[in-house]
C-alpha cells in the first residue's frame, strides 16, 4: 500500500529552520537599523542646530541687520529678501508649472513634440542646481541685462522649481476621474471651461501640495544664487511695494539687490574663526523649521486628500 | 497610486471651427477664438521647459566654447593641476573631477547599503501603517536646505571623525561632506529602489512562501532580482545627485584643488570651484570667468549620463510587468 516515504532527520530540519527564522529575525533589526540611521542624523541635525543656536535666537536676531559684531548681527534683510524672492518664484512658477501640466494632461495628443517636452521636464527635474545658477548668470545677468536683483534670484528658483510644480499638478489632473469631465463636455462645456470650473478646482489639494513642496526646495537653495552673485553683506531692506505717493504702489523691489537667508547662513560659516558659528546655527535652526514645516504640512495635506476624497 | 486616467485626445468638443455648429448663438465665434487663444497660451508654457533646456545648452556650450578658444582639450583633460587664477594658470579639470567623484564615491557607499535595506525593510517587512509613518521621515532628510547640511558636515560630523576615529584629520576633509551626502541621498535611493520592489508582482512572492521561504529570503532571492533594473537606476539617480551636490562639499571639504585618492585629504569638487569663483566676482569674459562654464559643462554631462541610465533603466522594469 502506502510506499516508505524516507523519513526526513527531523532534528537538522528544525535547526535549518530556526537558523533560518533567526536570520530573518536579525535582517529585520539590520533594517530597524539602517531606517535608524537616517532619522538619527536628523534629529542629531536638529538638536545640533538648536544647541548652537537657540541662545541667539532672540526677537533682535529677527530685527536687525547684518553687523560685523556677532552678537548685533541678525537676519532681517535675510528673511525679508527670502520672502520677497519667494513671491517672484511663486508668482513665475505656479503659473507657468500649472499651465504647462494642463497642456500635458489635457490637451496635448501623443505626438513628437509632447514626448519632448516631457524629456525635458524629466531632464530638467535632475539637472543640478548650480547649473541654474549658470543659466541664470550667462542668460538673466548678462543677455538680459537683469542685474544681480530680487527678480533675477526669484526667476532662476522658479526654473529650478518648476519640473516639481509641472510633476505634482499632473499627478493631481490624472486622479481627477475621467467622468467628471464627460459630464461637463455633455452640458455643452468647452474644453477649457471643463479645466477650468471642474477639473482644476477638483485638484487643487494635489497642486497645493506640489506648490508648497518646491517652494520648500527653492527656499533653502544657496548654490544658484551664489553663482549669480547674490550679494552677501546687505544693511538694507528692497523698496517697500506700498508708497505714500501716487501711485502708492512701487515694483522697484524687484530691481534691489537683496540677500537671501541660506545666504545669510553660508556667509556666516565661512567666516574664519568661531563668534559667527552661533548666528550660523541660528540663521539654520530657522530655515530648518520652515522648510520641515513646509514639507510636514504638504504630507499632512496629501494625507487628508488621499483619506477624504472618493471618487 | 493614482489610476491612470485616459488623456483627452479628441479636439474641442464645441465644433470643429468658428463656422461649426452652434454658431447662431451670439459669442459663439468669440468663445471659439478664445478657446484657440487659452490652448496656444498653455502650449507656450509647455513649451518654456524646452525653451529652458535649450537656454542651458546654449550657455554652457557658447561660453565652453570661448574658454576651450584658450585653454586646448586635451590640457583641460589630461592637466594635472587646476590653477585659474595664478599668472601661469593651468586648466587640468583631473583634480576637480578626482574631488567629485571621491565625495560621491563616499556618499554613494553610505546611502546604497542604507538605502537599500530601508526599502527592502519597508517594502518587504514594514506594516503599511508603519510604513506610512516612516516614509514622511525619511523624506525630510531630502528636504534638509544643504547649507544646513554643510554646517552639520563641518562643525558636527569632521569633529566627531576627529575625536573617535582619525585624530589627524584636518578641518576640511572629503570624507565627512561625503559621509553626509550619503545621508542626504538615502531618500533617492531607497524611495525609487522601493517602488520598484513593490512593482514586483505578488504572485512571485507567493510561490516562495509557498514553498517555505522566510521573508529574507524573499526579500534577498526573489524581490531584489526582479527589481534590479529598478535598484540599479535608484543608484545612478543617487550618483546624479550626489556629483551635482554643491554647498555640503563648498563648506566641509575646503575649496582646495587636490589630485587625490585618500578622502581624509581636503579637495575641491567642480561644483565646489564654481561656487569659489563666484564669490570672488571676476570679469564677465576673463579666463577666470569662462572656466566656471567649462567646469559647468563638465558637470552637466557627468549627470547626464547617470540620468539617461536611470531613466533607460527605470523603463526596463516598468515594462517588465
Amino acid at each position: 500500500m502506502s510506499q516508505a516515504v524516507p523519513t526526513p532527520d527531523l532534528v537538522a530540519l528544525r535547526r535549518g529552520i530556526r537558523r533560518r527564522v533567526l536570520f530573518d529575525k536579525l535582517f529585520s533589526l539590520f533594517g530597524w537599523a539602517c531606517l535608524a540611521v537616517g532619522l538619527l542624523t536628523l534629529a542629531a541635525l536638529l538638536v545640533d542646530l538648536a544647541v548652537d543656536g537657540l541662545p541667539h535666537l532672540r526677537w533682535d536676531f529677527f530685527t536687525s541687520f547684518p553687523s560685523r559684531k556677532a552678537e548685533r548681527a541678525g537676519i532681517l534683510s535675510a528673511w525679508v529678501g527670502t520672502v520677497a524672492v519667494m513671491i517672484v518664484t511663486g508668482m513665475a512658477a505656479i503659473p507657468l508649472g500649472v499651465a504647462a501640466a494642463v497642456y500635458l494632461e489635457e490637451y496635448g495628443s501623443r505626438n513628437w513634440v509632447n514626448d519632448i517636452i516631457e524629456i525635458s521636464v524629466t531632464n530638467l527635474a535632475g539637472v543640478p542646481s548650480i547649473v541654474f545658477g549658470l543659466l541664470a548668470l550667462g542668460f538673466f545677468i548678462y543677455a538680459m541685462d537683469l542685474g544681480r536683483s530680487v527678480l533675477t534670484g526669484g526667476l532662476t528658483l522658479a526654473i529650478l522649481v518648476l519640473p516639481i510644480v509641472i510633476v505634482a499638478t499632473r499627478e493631481a489632473l490624472r486622479a481627477v476621474p475621467f467622468g467628471v469631465r464627460e459630464a461637463a463636455f455633455a452640458l455643452g462645456a468647452t474644453k477649457w471651461q471643463t479645466v477650468w470650473h471642474h477639473v482644476l478646482p477638483y485638484s487643487l489639494g494635489g497642486v497645493a501640495t506640489g506648490v508648497i513642496i518646491a517652494l520648500a526646495r527653492a527656499i533653502g537653495e544657496t548654490a544658484p544664487l551664489i553663482t549669480i552673485g547674490a550679494l552677501t553683506y546687505i544693511a538694507f531692506l528692497p523698496t517697500s511695494p506700498i508708497q505714500s505717493q501716487p501711485p502708492f504702489v512701487s515694483f522697484q523691489w524687484t530691481d534691489d539687490p537683496f540677500t537671501v537667508l541660506p545666504i545669510q547662513m553660508f556667509n556666516w560659516i565661512s567666516r574664519p574663526g568661531d563668534d559667527f558659528q552661533g548666528n550660523a546655527a541660528a540663521a539654520g535652526l530657522v530655515l530648518l523649521v520652515m522648510t520641515l514645516m513646509m514639507n510636514g504640512g504638504a504630507i499632512w495635506l496629501r494625507y487628508r486628500l488621499r483619506k477624504r476624497i472618493r471618487w | 497610486m493614482v489610476a491612470e486616467a485616459p488623456v483627452v485626445t479628441h479636439g474641442s468638443p464645441s465644433g470643429g471651427g468658428p463656422r461649426g455648429r452652434g454658431l447662431s448663438r451670439p459669442g459663439a465665434r468669440l468663445r471659439w477664438w478664445s478657446e484657440r487663444v487659452i490652448e496656444a497660451g498653455l502650449l507656450l508654457a509647455a513649451l518654456s521647459s524646452i525653451g529652458i533646456t535649450i537656454a542651458i545648452l546654449y550657455v554652457l556650450v557658447s561660453e565652453s566654447v570661448a574658454f576651450f578658444r584658450v585653454v586646448s582639450i586635451v590640457d583641460f583633460l589630461t592637466d594635472t593641476m587646476w590653477m585659474p587664477l595664478f599668472d601661469d594658470a593651468r586648466f587640468g579639470i583631473l583634480p576637480l573631477l578626482a574631488g567629485t567623484l571621491l565625495s560621491s564615491g563616499v556618499g554613494l557607499a553610505v546611502a546604497v547599503p542604507i538605502g537599500l535595506t530601508s526599502a527592502l525593510y519597508l517594502s518587504e517587512f514594514a506594516a503599511p501603517r508603519t510604513r506610512e509613518i516612516i516614509k514622511p521621515f525619511l523624506e525630510m532628510l531630502a528636504g534638509v536646505p544643504t547649507v544646513v547640511y554643510g554646517y552639520f558636515a563641518l562643525l558636527f560630523v569632521t569633529p566627531l571623525l576627529q575625536r573617535w576615529l582619525f585624530p589627524d584629520l584636518p578641518g576640511f576633509n572629503i570624507l565627512s561632506p561625503g559621509l553626509v551626502i550619503g545621508i542626504m541621498i538615502i531618500p533617492y535611493v531607497s524611495s525609487v529602489s522601493e517602488d520598484a520592489m513593490r512593482a514586483v508582482p505578488m504572485e512571485l512572492r507567493e510561490a516562495a512562501f509557498a514553498m517555505g521561504a522566510t521573508r529574507v529570503e524573499v526579500a534577498v532571492r526573489v524581490v531584489l532580482p526582479a527589481a534590479l533594473s529598478g535598484v540599479a537606476a535608484a543608484f545612478a539617480l543617487g550618483m546624479s545627485r550626489a556629483v551635482g551636490e554643491t554647498m555640503v562639499v563648498a563648506i566641509a571639504a575646503g575649496q582646495q584643488p587636490n589630485l587625490t585618492l585618500d578622502p581624509r585629504e581636503p579637495a575641491a569638487t567642480i561644483t565646489a570651484y564654481i561656487v569659489q569663483v563666484a564669490l570672488g566676482d571676476l570679469p564677465h569674459g576673463s579666463i577666470g570667468y569662462l572656466s566656471i562654464f567649462a567646469a559647468g559643462l563638465t558637470l552637466m554631462l557627468m549627470t547626464l549620463v547617470f540620468n539617461v541610465a536611470a531613466w533607460l533603466l527605470r523603463r526596463r522594469f516598468r515594462e517588465a510587468y
